[in-house]
Parts: structure tokens; C-alpha cells; sequence
């Protein structure tokens, strides 16, 4: 087995050992990226020499912390100081941020190696990362298919072992969809649970930084890392952080499980419900008690979501006026026009789409009938998974309706490639943590599957994810890619 | 003929007293260098995130309760969303429907008559920044923009359509200034733009219900100005309206060099702010204990002020509201009496030749060179009788002018009051023998008489005779004839 091949958790056992130095796992990783970086795509920055130099600094200390040595990438929307950060947009093609994100700094604290910044959909808004200024990036499992989006970058480059593990954002599914359509672990943290300090916005309400890793087992030891109270946000939740690793005990004996009827409705193709179905029946084996229960405000989810979300963004782009950083038109005359050609010329067109959207949406005259009258169905769509979480300790559906699509197959059908995101967008709205796991494989292609937590307790959540892998085996399937 | 009504609403923009900005750490100091004052937040970085100022929401929740507000126990924060490159995030933090304080009220007083003007609300929101121009705005080829100003906490004060005239428009900015200076929550430096102020004027015809078209007028940044704007722009309205005109409802500019309003945005061109609530930052929870705590802290009012004047030391009315326009004036006066007992005498010496002296130099009490002990020094040496009241004068435009202390100034000018008799005697005894003539006419019982000796006795003393001692001597000399 290679280097690059090992979990964050085996490659901490092996330095901890000292059978490997740090500076042998970045180079095990960097020989990878070079491998099959040309194929995936999913990086827009590597910082090799930086990554190498930070390997060998841990070397020389010789005193190993928390992920000492190991590789991992951000998703280009976390701002590292002194190294670009473009959210994937033209707009920002050039921006060096002065700042570290929280989470990254975290990670850098505890002597995490960053070799890169990961391709995204522009500013996030995606579900394939085909949106991304710059180019498209494969499906490992499939190069002629998406990896999914708006973290695309992020779970490709776990799934083709570019990085040991990645950091992302799901404002709707970002993580949990791409994370399903690359059979890799993608994991959304409760809203408030890590610090969005240094993210850069897209719906502020629903932004959550989070993990795409090889195993559960990674997620835990990620998530003790980067969550807990950040002064510097203060929509981060002061509640105490358990040790999530303390949760993996692999049992899920007595737990309650349910499964919404909603979620393998129509569009739920057969074989991702059969795949769910069989975990079920797995969870009832391992003692689970597992029952049908429902969420009948979740048919509203994305209608809502397409509302509440595009509001936030309108404003939140609009700080991209090319007046103190970004592509700025040096060509216009005067200052509206300097905006307006800047953002004309800066922006792509989802994210023009959406601005349209959101601003149409805050517009005086229909205020009340469409953003608010959101703010009240999303109450909606949360009081029913609160009602649930009195009976149960999490819940199970599909991840997405369908495996990985083909590239360029739904980029001219903005309305279809939303659907991608019907399952996972609830969850969003209720602010909950989710999961997506690798469950299954379809004319060789990965099926994920969601479990949702109650707020605040990732830990039970994690406890599922993981008891059902340590009684399966999906989560050792590896894609080809044509190299070894 | 039509008889018109005004009607004028007020909105006000306090600059609060923090140290730091509302949103980030950096300087609120006044008169940097351009951008020397910012960070990745003020400046609207991508990823950067509002963290609020607890000091704002305590310095807005004294405010409320200075002006009499109800405090809700939530309020919250919104978007309001416009382009401009002062605006780094191109929407400005502010409160649209939740403010921290409604519902309150000022009473203000005009020529003896009280008036009581409602406090819509007041909600906290974050300073643009400034766009400095080459020359003129219309002809600039480019434009430079200072971001030091760039979220500096705001409150903004809405009243209610409750004054009728220039007058009372003025005395309500005053009032509130006074205010707001005594709450010590902001420092209402006018010409700095601590303390800024929009109009909304309209005019009726009398006892007519609705109210007429409004126009807000922008950039007032005096009472002057808005006196004159108001002035101004009512007799427009009226005129107009005389003529037949409909008037549209638009936002005016104050013109301070011409002395007129003119026409920025019509009501169609007004912006469409789409506010939103500011999902960065939760809403501000404020409990009862925290506003009772913080009334127990609130420093003394004008009124309160006004009433321990005129009750505890039998001051005049009108005595006890000059000393209450501000705190400086009033902790003077304070400080006055607590080292000289009479309230009447300090009043009388800080509203005349004190007051005098200030508006002629245009300098402010604060930054004045008399401190109340000079003045209190003063005061002692004319109730001993060192010196006359008349002295006292001169002498206290020398200690304003350069700050020495009174008993300097008298010893430097020999200006010691002359009070022994054997001093005065011969100089009394002389000025009777060379007049015969006048000491004859007091004989007949001309009144006049001792004025003219008096006169030629201080004359020759170059003022320096104690006048009591002077009259008594006099007499008992002039009767001894
Ligand atoms: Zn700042």
C-alpha cells in the first residue's frame, strides 16, 4: 500500500511510530498529485515548496502535533494568508488575502500541511464545479463525469488520495454531493459548530465549513480540530466540544433510526434507493431499531432555499465592486460603469443568475410574499425534524437522487442540476449536521448515503457513520484512474 | 389669504463616543492620515465578518434613556443594500425594523414657551466612508477614497413631525446636542461631523389634517443651516404652492455657499435599500437588569441639572438653563461653588463677562484659560475689599487673555484696592479744598455733588479708592464742614 494510500489516522500512527517522517508523506502525496493531477484537475493552486518546507520544519522538531505532516487541501474559498484565494471566480483571479481563515489556521496550528487550494464552483454556486472560472474537474471514478460541487475540488482530490483530507463548505450540499459522487466521507458540521471566519460568504445562513475524508474515523479526529466557539464569528455557537473520536465504539445497538418517505420519492433513482434500503436492513441486523417517519414541509426545502440563498448572496457579492481588490475594468469612464463592467467582466453567469435572483427576491413590493414568507417555511421545514429528533437519534436518506452525471450533461439546465441538491438542502435549512458516506456502487459508480444529526450532537451522528462502515467494506473502494 | 403651517421632522446623525470602531478594532480617532485607520473588515474583505462593539449598544441604550425611550429587549441588525465606493461591502449595517430605542420624547423650549417633541426611534448603524474629490464632483477625473470614517458607530435620532417652525427645530437640535453631551455619548462636534442632520419638511394649509408633500433636505451641518434651510425652503414650498405648483416629494440639498436647497433625487430615483436581517451578526438581547444597571450609572441631565440649580441654590430660570447648555459650562459652575458660596454671584460673572469673552475670542469653556479657581481667587479678593468690583472687570480680561491668576495681575498693576483712612484723608481733604465752589452747591443740597467729588477722588487714585470707604469719608468730611 502507498503512502498517499493511508488515512489521516494511519499515517498519524505511523509517524507517531516513527516508521515514516513527515517530509516522506508529502513527498508520497506531491508524487501522487503529479500522477494524476493532469487527469482529476482538482487543484487551482498547489503549494509544493511551502508544504515541503513545513514537512521537514516538523521534522526538525522532532515533537509531532495533533496532524503533524499530513497533506490536506482548502477548498479555494478559505483565505490563507499569502496565498491566492479565488473562489473560483475571475473576480478574484489575483487575491492574496492578509488573513487566515480560522479553520485553516487551526489545522496550521496543529502542523496540518496545506499542498493546495481546490477548484469550486464560482463562489460556490454549483453542484459540479463545472462553474468554476478556470476548468472543469473529473470525477475520479469516472473522468468524463462530474465530482459533483460546489466542493468538487475538495472531494476529488481525497477520492484520487491528492490529499489526505480536505476542507469544504455546504451551504446546500456542497459537501455532502460531491463527497457522494466521489465515495468519499463528507461530513457538514452543525450551522455554528466551526468558525466561518476567513470563508468567503455565499449564504451567510447556511455557510458551514466542513470535512471530506477517507473513513469516518478522519472526520472525528478533523472535526476535534476545527470546531468550537471562534470570537471572530459570532454566528459560532459557544457550546462544548466533545471529543468525537470518543463516539466510534462501532455500535449502534438500541439506537433509532429514521427514514423520511419523502426522501425516496419520485426522482430517487431505483438503485440509490435499493443501495439505502440495504444499509437499512444492515443498521436493523447491527440492532438499530429503524422506522419510516416524515418530513412534509422538506418538498418546499428547495424553493425556499432558492430564495433565502441567493438573497444573501446579492448582498454579499456585491462588496466585489473592483474598488479595492479584484478585477477591476480600468477601461470604464465613471464609476457606475466601473462597477457594473467590472462585475459584467468579474462574475460568471450562475452567479449573475443568482444575484438576479436574490435581489428580485429583497425587491420592496415582494419582500413580504417571497423572502419572508421563506424565512417562515424554512421554521417550518426545522420544526419537523425537530418533531422527528424526539423519537429518534438520527436520520437516514439517499445523499443524492443520483450517482455522478456526465460533464456538460445538466450545465445548460440550471433547473435540473438543482434538484441535485432536493435531499441535502433541508438539512441546511434546519441548520443540522449531515453526513454523506460512501453506501454502494452502481455501474461503478459510488452511492452516498445521509445521515442527519440533532443539532449540537455530531457525535451520534458520527457513531452511525461509522458503526456501518466498520460492517462494510465500501469505504476501502478506491477508483482506478488508470494509474497505480 | 391661505395661513400655512410647517411641519419639520428631524433626523440626526450622533456619532457615538468609542474608542474602537462598531464592527473591528481599529481607531476612531478623528483627522488621520487617509486609510491609516483600517482593516480587512472595515475595508469589506471577502471572508471578514462583523464583530459588534458592546460599548455601542451601551452608549445607544444611554441615549435611549436620556430621551426617554422604551428599550425593547430584542433588536437586531439589517442590510441595507446600495452601491457606492465609500460603502466597502456595498451594503451599510444598520436597524430597519427592530431599532435598540422607540418611542421617546424631548422637551424643548422656545422663547418661555415648553414644547414637547416625540422620539420616533433611534437605531445604531455603522459611518461610510469619504470620497475626497479633485475640485468638483461633476468635472473630478477621478476620485479618492478615505476609509478611515468607515465604520465609526452612528446612532441615528428620527423624531417625530412635531415642529412647527425654524425655531423650534433649532432649539430641538440644541436641546439634543445638550443632551447627548451630558450622557457623555457622543462628542457633537458639528464641524467634524460627529453630529449631522437631515430635515423633513412640508407646509399645510392651517387646520388642514394631512400633512403636505414632504421634502428632506441633506447637509445641515450647523444650526445656522438649518434654521436657514428651513427658512428657505418653506417659503419655497409656499410660493410654489401659490403658484399653483404641485410639489413632488425628493431629497434636497443644502447649498451653504449660495443660502439655498436644491433638487438631488426625485421620489423615482429614490433607492430601493432592500434591507434584510444581517445574518453575520444575532440579534442584541438586552436584559432589564442591564438597563437598570446602566440608569444607575446615567450622569445628571440638563433638566435634573436646571431643577438642583434653581431649587438648591434659588438661581433664576433663565440662569439655570444657560449654565445646563453644556457640561463643561455646568462643571464650572460647579466647581465654582464648591469653593464659593455665593450661586447668584458666580452665575452673574460666568454669564456676563465670562460669556462675553468667549464669544468674542469664539473660544469654548473647555479649552478657555480662567479655571474656576482663578475666577473663585477672584471673587474672594473683591469681597475683602482688595479690589473693586469695577477692578475685577479689568482685572478678569487680563486673566482671560493670558491665564495668570488674579493676585499676579493685581500685584503686577499696583491694583490694589486703597482702603486705610490715612490714604484716603488727604486726597478727600485736598479735592474739597480746591473745590469751594462744589462743596457751597452740597451745602444748598445739590445731590449731584458727591458724584463729582466721588469722581475726582477715583479719578486721582486711578480707580483704586474703595468706593464704600470713599462715600463714608466723604460725608463725614463734607457734614464736618
Ligand atoms: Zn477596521
Amino acid at each position: 500500500m502507498e503512502i498517499y494510500e493511508l488515512s489521516v489516522h494511519e499515517l498519524q500512527e505511523r509517524l507517531t511510530r516513527r516508521e515514516i517522517s513527515a517530509e516522506e508523506i508529502v513527498r508520497s502525496f506531491l508524487g501522487r498529485i503529479n500522477k494524476v493531477e493532469d487527469k482529476v484537475k482538482s487543484f487551482i493552486t498547489i503549494t509544493e515548496e511551502s508544504a515541503l518546507q513545513r514537512a521537514r520544519e516538523a521534522d526538525r522538531k522532532g515533537q509531532y502535533l495533533g496532524i503533524a505532516g499530513i497533506p490536506l487541501g482548502l477548498k479555494d474559498i478559505f483565505c490563507t494568508r499569502g496565498v491566492k484565494t479565488t473562489c473560483g471566480s475571475k473576480m478574484l483571479a489575483d487575491f492574496i488575502p492578509e488573513y487566515d481563515s480560522t479553520a485553516w489556521r487551526k489545522l496550521d496550528e496543529q502542523q496540518g500541511i496545506l499542498t493546495g487550494k481546490l477548484n469550486m464552483d464560482e463562489f460556490a454556486m454549483g453542484s459540479s464545479t463545472e462553474n468554476s472560472a478556470f476548468f472543469v474537474t473529473h470525477n475520479p471514478w469516472d473522468l468524463n463525469r462530474v465530482p459533483g460541487g460546489s466542493s468538487g475540488g475538495s472531494a476529488a482530490a481525497v477520492a484520487a488520495g491528492e490529499v489526505a483530507f480536505a476542507l469544504g463548505t455546504d451551504t446546500g450540499g456542497s459537501i455532502r454531493q460531491p463527497a457522494s459522487f466521489c465515495g468519499v466521507v463528507g461530513m457538514k458540521p452543525t450551522y455554528g459548530r466551526v468558525s466561518r471566519w476567513g470563508v468567503i460568504a455565499f449564504a451567510s445562513s447556511l455557510d458551514q465549513v466542513g470535512i471530506f475524508s477517507q473513513d469516518v474515523r478522519d472526520s472525528a479526529l478533523i472535526m476535534n480540530i476545527i470546531a468550537g466557539h471562534d470570537p471572530l464569528d459570532s454566528t459560532s455557537a459557544a457550546i462544548e466540544v466533545p471529543d468525537y473520536a470518543s463516539y466510534l465504539d462501532g455500535s449502534v445497538k438500541g439506537m433509532r433510526i429514521a427514514y423520511p418517505k419523502e426522501y425516496f420519492g419520485v426522482g430517487v433513482d431505483d438503485a440509490v434507493k435499493a443501495a439505502i434500503n440495504k444499509a437499512l436492513h444492515k443498521y436493523e441486523e447491527l440492532g438499530a431499531i429503524v422506522e419510516e417517519v416524515s418530513l412534509p414541509h422538506s418538498e418546499y426545502a428547495l424553493p425556499t432555499y432558492y430564495l433565502v440563498a441567493p438573497a444573501e448572496a446579492s448582498a454579499n457579492m456585491a462588496r466585489f465592486d473592483g474598488v479595492r481588490y479584484g478585477h477591476r475594468d480600468f477601461e470604464a469612464l465613471n464609476v457606475v460603469d466601473m462597477f457594473s463592467q467590472s462585475r459584467a467582466q468579474g462574475f460568471g453567469d450562475e452567479v449573475k443568475r443568482r444575484i438576479m435572483l436574490g435581489t428580485y427576491a429583497l425587491t420592496s413590493g415582494y419582500y413580504d410574499a417571497y423572502y419572508l414568507k421563506a424565512l417562515k417555511v424554512r421554521r417550518l421545514i426545522a420544526n419537523d425534524f425537530d418533531k422527528v429528533f424526539l423519537d429518534y437519534d438520527v436520520i437516514i436518506s439517499p445523499t443524492t437522487p443520483s450517482t455522478a452525471f456526465k460533464l456538460g450533461e445538466q450545465i445548460g439546465d440550471p433547473l435540473t442540476l438543482y434538484m441535485n441538491d432536493i435531499l441535502t438542502v433541508p438539512v441546511n435549512m434546519a441548520g443540522l449536521p449531515g453526513i454523506s458516506i460512501p453506501c454502494g456502487l452502481h455501474n461503478g459508480l459510488p452511492i452516498g448515503m445521509q445521515i442527519i444529526g440533532k443539532a449540537f450532537d455530531e457525535g451520534t451522528m458520527l457513531k452511525a457513520a461509522h458503526a456501518f462502515e466498520q460492517n462494510t467494506a465500501y469505504h476501502t473502494l478506491k477508483p482506478e484512474l488508470g494509474v497505480k | 389669504m391661505i395661513i400655512y403651517e410647517t411641519v419639520i421632522g428631524l433626523e440626526v446623525h450622533a456619532e457615538l463616543k468609542t474608542q474602537s470602531k462598531i464592527f473591528c478594532s481599529c481607531s476612531t480617532a478623528f483627522g488621520a492620515e487617509p486609510n491609516t485607520q483600517t482593516c480587512p473588515v472595515c475595508a469589506g474583505f471577502p471572508g471578514t465578518l462583523p464583530l459588534l462593539n458592546e460599548k455601542v449598544v451601551e452608549l445607544a441604550i444611554k441615549t435611549g434613556l436620556a430621551l426617554h425611550c422604551e428599550i425593547p429587549p430584542i433588536s437586531k441588525f439589517d442590510r441595507k443594500n446600495y452601491f457606492y465606493p465609500d460603502s466597502p461591502k456595498a451594503y451599510q449595517i444598520s436597524q430597519f425594523d427592530m431599532p435598540v430605542c422607540k418611542k421617546g420624547y424631548l422637551d424643548i423650549d422656545v422663547n418661555g414657551s415648553k414644547q414637547r417633541i416625540g422620539i420616533t426611534r433611534a437605531h445604531i448603524e455603522e459611518d461610510a466612508g469619504k470620497l475626497v474629490h479633485q475640485g468638483d464632483i461633476t468635472t473630478t477625473p477621478f476620485s479618492l477614497v478615505d476609509l478611515n470614517r468607515c465604520g465609526i458607530p452612528l446612532l441615528e435620532i428620527v423624531s417625530e413631525p412635531d415642529m412647527r417652525s425654524s425655531a423650534e427645530a433649532r432649539a430641538y437640535m440644541e436641546k439634543l446636542r445638550s443632551v447627548l453631551l451630558f450622557a457623555g455619548v457622543s462628542d457633537c462636534k458639528m464641524e467634524e461631523g460627529s453630529l449631522r442632520c437631515d430635515a423633513n419638511i412640508s407646509v399645510r394649509p392651517a387646520g388642514q389634517k394631512e400633512f403636505g408633500t414632504r421634502i428632506e433636505i441633506k447637509n445641515l451641518n450647523s444650526f445656522r443651516a438649518l434654521e436657514r434651510a428651513v427658512e428657505y425652503e418653506v417659503k419655497r414650498q409656499i410660493e410654489a404652492l401659490e403658484d399653483g405648483e404641485e410639489l413632488v416629494q425628493e431629497t434636497r440639498t443644502w447649498d451653504e455657499d449660495k443660502q439655498i436647497t436644491r433638487s438631488m433625487r426625485s421620489k423615482e430615483e429614490a433607492h430601493d435599500y432592500r434591507y434584510f436581517p444581517e445574518p453575520d451578526l444575532p440579534p442584541i438581547s438586552i436584559s432589564r437588569e442591564r438597563i437598570e444597571e446602566i440608569k444607575a450609572r446615567m450622569p445628571e441631565m440638563p433638566e435634573q441639572a436646571q431643577m438642583r440649580l434653581v431649587r438648591d441654590y434659588g438661581l433664576p430660570e433663565y440662569d439655570a438653563a444657560i449654565l445646563t447648555l453644556s457640561p463643561e459650562t455646568l462643571v464650572f459652575f460647579d466647581d465654582c461653588l464648591s469653593r464659593y458660596p455665593d450661586a447668584k454671584v458666580i452665575s452673574n460673572w460666568m454669564m456676563g463677562e465670562l460669556s462675553r469673552l468667549l464669544n468674542q475670542s469664539n473660544q469654548d469653556i473647555s479649552n478657555c484659560k480662567i479655571k474656576p479657581d482663578d475666577l473663585v481667587q477672584m471673587l474672594r479678593l473683591i469681597e475683602d475689599g482688595t479690589i473693586s468690583g469695577k477692578m475685577g472687570k479689568a482685572v478678569f480680561e487680563e486673566m482671560f487673555a493670558d491665564g495668570k491668576s488674579p493676585a499676579i495681575i493685581i500685584k503686577e498693576k499696583g491694583l490694589v484696592q486703597i482702603s486705610d483712612e490715612g490714604s484716603l484723608l488727604p486726597v478727600i481733604e485736598g479735592i474739597i479744598q480746591a473745590n469751594p465752589k462744589v462743596v457751597e452747591d452740597y451745602k444748598n443740597g445739590k445731590d449731584k455733588a458727591v458724584g463729582f467729588f466721588v469722581g475726582q477722588i477715583m479719578k486721582s487714585t486711578r480707580g483704586q479708592a474703595n468706593p464704600a470707604m470713599v462715600n463714608k469719608l466723604l460725608k463725614e468730611k463734607l457734614d464736618s464742614l
